[in-house]
């Protein structure tokens, strides 16, 4: 039993996860690069035009990983940031704050592009649905995450205040995935993952893997940049940094 | 195999399109490009105060 959570602890030494996010966050970046570069061909060129949608339906390779991303980044903030919480971990509030902005962004991406694709399909750039509504209540937590750490003088009441208001928030989550289904909402519900196998061409479906493959590994490697960036704040004044100074 | 023209007018979806993956583009080389930035201008700075003798 000890043996087993000694990787646990390591991870939440700070030099230790300094160097190791080091050391991976460019082959998640390398991977990246070539998953999006192979997705973007086939989306945007290999796979053929929607018998319904034609070829506005081409926006899905951008807006599906953004939106899936949008929620996996809330569920690891408030995941992490409850772990700090509960067991007053700098690591997992180092995650929390790291992982934010970047949440905050892909969300804000997976609404632009809907937008972009609702005005030719629905004929409206914005309706006030259950799908569209949840996802922009996301944007907002993640705002609000962000503005409640900050507003404290001392940072630590800053990051529990935060970590609390994750957590209930983190409702909002199965809210948007399951919103197709409870609500009669104008957004279409789930094509890829749907009982056995999946409803769309494997032609479409391929490049939408890859993309999403594509957009995760983005995803890792600019988070652990800035867990790295996260870490090296908070831990300015610590030996092992001014080690890290002599080496460089 | 479609044209090129095909392509670039997005069967008539051109206006949606591509503006869309011009957002996309523009997040995530925002995203990419930032962190390693600010990283490596934090660095130095610390570098310079410690060079100083000031220790942060």
């Amino acid at each position: 039993m000890n043996i087993s959570w000694t990787w646990f602890h390591r991870l939440a030494s700070p030099p230790y996860f300094f160097r190791l996010a080091g050391r991976l966050a460019p082959w998640f970046g390398w991977l990246s690069l070539v998953c999006i570069v192979a997705g973007l061909y086939g989306g945007l060129w290999y796979a053929p035009p929607d018998y319904q949608q034609g070829d506005g339906f081409r926006i899905i390779y951008i807006h599906v990983p953004s939106a899936y991303l949008s929620m996996m980044g809330y569920t690891l903030l408030a995941v992490s940031a409850g772990i700090g919480l509960v067991w007053r971990m700098k690591m997992a509030h180092a995650v929390a704050a790291a992982v934010a902005p970047l949440g905050a962004s892909f969300t804000f991406l997976a609404l632009v592009t809907g937008s972009l694709w609702g005005k030719p399909m629905w004929g409206a750039y914005w309706a006030w649905d259950a799908r569209l509504t949840s996802e922009l209540i996301l944007l907002f937590q993640y705002f609000g995450f962000i503005a409640l750490r900050r507003a404290f003088e001392d940072p630590r009441s800053g990051e529990k205040a935060a970590a609390v208001l994750a957590l209930v928030g983190l409702v909002d989550v199965p809210v948007i995935h399951y919103s197709v289904v409870w609500w009669n909402s104008l957004h279409q519900g789930s094509t890829v993952f749907v009982g056995e196998g999946s409803d769309i061409a494997t032609s479409m479906l391929v490049p939408l893997l890859i993309m999403i493959a594509g957009f995760t590994a983005f995803f890792a490697a600019c988070l652990l940049k800035r867990i790295q960036l996260e870490v090296l704040e908070r831990e300015s004044g610590a030996a092992w940094v001014r080690e890290l100074l002599e080496d460089a | 195999m479609k044209s090129l023209h095909e392509f670039l007018t997005m069967g008539g979806y051109a206006a949606y399109v591509w503006p869309a993956y011009g957002v996309a583009a523009v997040v995530l080389l925002v995203n990419a490009l930032l962190p390693g930035l600010r990283l490596k201008r934090r660095l130095a700075e610390l570098k310079r105060l410690e060079r100083r003798g000031e220790h942060p």
